[in-house]
């Protein structure tokens, strides 16, 4: 008995050992990344929604990009699912780190303020691109476009799709995700402010597809049991690329349009489902993040409103109010994606 | 050392009353996670120069503290040989139905009670259930509450999310004692109280003898019933508290909070050797494994491992100490085995 318990456990001991012994051969490479991140040394940190999704990715590219430009680190963050409990943990694991500038893509606008707040007592810069946080958590706002372009443009493109008769529904990210639900309401204003134009197109339903590609899928597939919907319009890149497929699998005569990532969409607009779409440049939007926290840390900028200064190759921008408080910096319009320039633009992005 | 008695028919006559064995002590699998432990500390220490810092390590306990209030009443359901993988959407339930609380005027003392209460219940629920219908298994009744309170949080609270909370409230998630995070100290006496509980009391005892045997136990006058009852009631609010301590961190409360956490406070608490057949852990394992866990993440964080990798770290943890738990049982009867410590007894007997 005694012989079998000896023997267990040497063989537990050297499993575990094995396997903390790989752990350390993992943080062996991290350990480059760590030199960086040392008190001498200049690191922004961008924390994406979510670690997976493709479009906070092409995002970090001009991230990085511009970081190798000013000449400081760039980090890569992200949780594996997109929840704020998990992003709490990401910041204060920077804050611990001691990195210079932290831009964020916010999974929930109000919960991330406690940590935020922490990290800017710490004299840490922080900025929200994409979904914003709140005015109190963050220095500034990176907006991808103006939010009232985007939304308006969407319901008219809907009622464009489908001439001005059928049901139009819409299929967003998380319920809490911040830029959708202003896109949103900026859709819902446009359909209020023109009650005859768009009588036979009424707004059917808002799903929620919390940027999961499954859920995504399945609240597609329920959109499609409401036969007066003609037309789907989802603000999310994994929306709509999940919308995309459901409609081509099922021949599906309803449209789509929405906010989608050419390389992603071109299939679909090639195919006709997706007549056309818009977007901003997402490498963009990530590269005047990081100008615009060097800017903020050299003290060019303090985030407040008539702020300006130069964006690398972007040129000059300026720090204006933000509809819902605080202040942000405007990259531009929004960017129209047809049959005509899609194949250009679906290798570059 | 117990004196054992090895009969020529190869059974085993053990003495009552097992004396102190140095060597039973030193092969528990709490050493084990001591030894992980230190590993992981090594590691971190000598690959982030971040990490021996006492304000990082407080501050990266107070990130991981809120799931381990649920672990310890998760041991007891686990070492009762059920499961409740409930316990995350209680927290939602629980934090939702105290936020429209406050929302709704109520002050904010009272609606923590009132969420203390709904998760109090919740709990209480499931036990009833599984007292009444002891045919069904835990897993399935926890999976379908699992399904109805976040749903009914979702209703609740539809797609919003309530905040606004006052300053006091804020603390329990932030707030420190000299440089001790509240949600340690709470955490400390927590885990004392289920030491006490689970060791030292009959109820402890007679929840071990549950997850070895129901039908046993029922026979031999145990009220099996109200101990189901109690220690999932008990799951129900402590996952409330946790649920306090959670939006007191986030400064609001949706109904999506806490998504997943089931598993990470399942995994740590299997990690921590109790056994999911029942009968078998202790919780000082649970305690052990909750900083291996929470340490591994915090210091593979801090040197930008990324959170798949860790996702993969962990797992294969959790996968070597289920089965190093129960390599016991199945190692033993391999006949190589055998044969080897056959070999060895051999070779003891002729000297």
């Amino acid at each position: 008995m005694n012989t079998k318990k000896i023997l267990s456990i040497c063989i537990s001991a050297v499993l575990s050992m094995s396997l903390l012994a790989g752990c350390g051969g993992k943080t062996d490479s991290g350990s480059t990344s760590k030199s960086s991140t040392d008190k001498s040394s200049v690191t922004y940190a961008f924390v994406a929604k979510d670690v997976q999704n493709p479009y906070m990715k092409k995002v970090y590219e001009g991230f990085e990009k511009a970081c190798g430009e000013i000449g400081v680190t760039a980090l890569y963050k992200g949780p594996e699912a997109a929840t704020p409990e998990k992003q709490i943990e990401i910041i204060n694991q920077l804050v611990a780190q001691n990195v210079t500038g932290i831009a964020i893509a916010a999974n929930d606008a109000d919960a991330l303020q406690p940590a935020l707040k922490e990290a800017m007592n710490k004299g840490i810069k922080v900025v929200s691109l994409d979904s914003a946080v709140n005015a109190q958590s963050r220095q500034t706002h990176i907006q991808q476009a103006d939010p009232e372009k985007i939304g308006r443009g969407l319901i008219q493109a809907a009622y464009d799709m489908v001439k001005g008769d059928g049901g139009i529904a819409v299929l967003s990210a998380t319920a809490q995700a911040t830029n959708q639900n202003l896109w949103i309401e900026w859709m819902q204003k446009e359909m209020k402010e023109n009650p005859t134009k768009y009588a036979k197109t009424p707004l059917i339903k808002i799903a929620y597809g919390d940027d999961d590609p499954t859920k995504s899928t399945s609240e597609t597939q329920a959109l499609l049991t409401n036969s007066d919907v003609k037309v789907i319009i989802a603000p999310t890149t994994v929306g709509m690329l999940a919308a995309g497929k459901v409609l081509q699998d099922k021949k599906s005569t309803v449209l789509l349009t929405g906010l989608g990532l050419p390389s992603e969409m071109a299939p679909f607009i090639e195919s006709g489902i997706c007549p056309w779409m818009y977007l901003w440049n997402p490498v963009d939007i990530g590269y005047l993040t990081g100008y615009t926290i060097d800017a903020l840390k050299k003290g060019d900028i303090k985030g407040v409103k008539g702020d300006s200064f130069k964006a690398g190759t972007l040129g000059d921008k300026a720090v204006t109010d933000a509809a819902g408080g605080g202040t942000e910096v405007m990259l531009g319009d929004p960017f129209k994606f047809d049959s005509k320039n899609i194949a250009e633009w679906k290798t570059v992005y | 050392m117990a004196k054992q008695v090895i009969q020529a028919d190869g059974t085993r006559i053990i003495e009552n009353e097992r004396a102190f064995s140095w060597k039973r002590f030193m092969f528990q699998w709490e050493w084990m996670l001591v030894l992980m432990l230190i590993i992981v500390n090594i590691i971190n220490i000598s690959s982030s120069s971040n990490y021996a810092n006492f304000d990082n390590i407080m501050n990266a306990m107070r990130d991981f503290l809120d799931k381990a209030i649920v672990v310890f009443p998760m041991a007891l359901v686990i070492v009762l040989g059920e499961i409740d993988i409930s316990v995350a959407s209680i927290m939602a339930l629980s934090s939702v139905t105290m936020g429209m609380a406050y929302q709704a005027g109520v002050p904010m003392g009272l609606a923590i009670v009132i969420g203390l209460l709904v998760g109090t219940l919740c709990g209480f629920i499931n036990g009833i259930i599984l007292v009444k219908f002891p045919e069904l298994s835990s897993m399935i009744v926890t999976l379908a509450t699992q399904i109805i309170f976040r749903g009914i949080a979702s209703i609740l609270l539809e797609t919003g999310s309530v905040g606004g909370f006052p300053d006091w409230f804020n603390s329990f998630g932030w707030g420190k004692v000299g440089s001790i995070p509240i949600i340690l100290i709470f955490t400390i006496i927590e885990a004392l109280f289920f030491v006490y509980l689970l060791h030292f009391t009959k109820f402890g005892r007679r929840t071990y003898a549950m997850g070895n045997s129901v039908m046993v136990s029922k026979f031999s006058g145990i009220k099996t019933n109200k101990i189901k009852l109690i220690i999932f009631t008990m799951a129900g609010l402590l996952a409330a508290v946790a649920a306090v301590f959670l939006a007191s961190k986030m400064g609001s409360v949706r109904p999506d909070v806490a998504k997943g956490y089931e598993l990470d406070i399942i995994a740590m608490v299997v990690l921590g050797g109790v056994a999911s057949s029942g009968g078998k852990g202790k919780i000082l394992g649970c305690i052990l494994s909750i900083l291996v866990i929470g340490f591994l993440r915090y210091g593979l964080g801090l040197v930008n491992v990324t959170s798949q990798v860790i996702m993969i770290i962990v797992g294969t943890l959790l996968i070597v100490a289920v089965a190093i738990t129960n390599l016991k049982s199945s190692f033993g009867q391999a006949k190589w085995v055998k044969n080897l410590s056959n070999n060895i007894k051999g070779v003891k007997a002729q000297r």
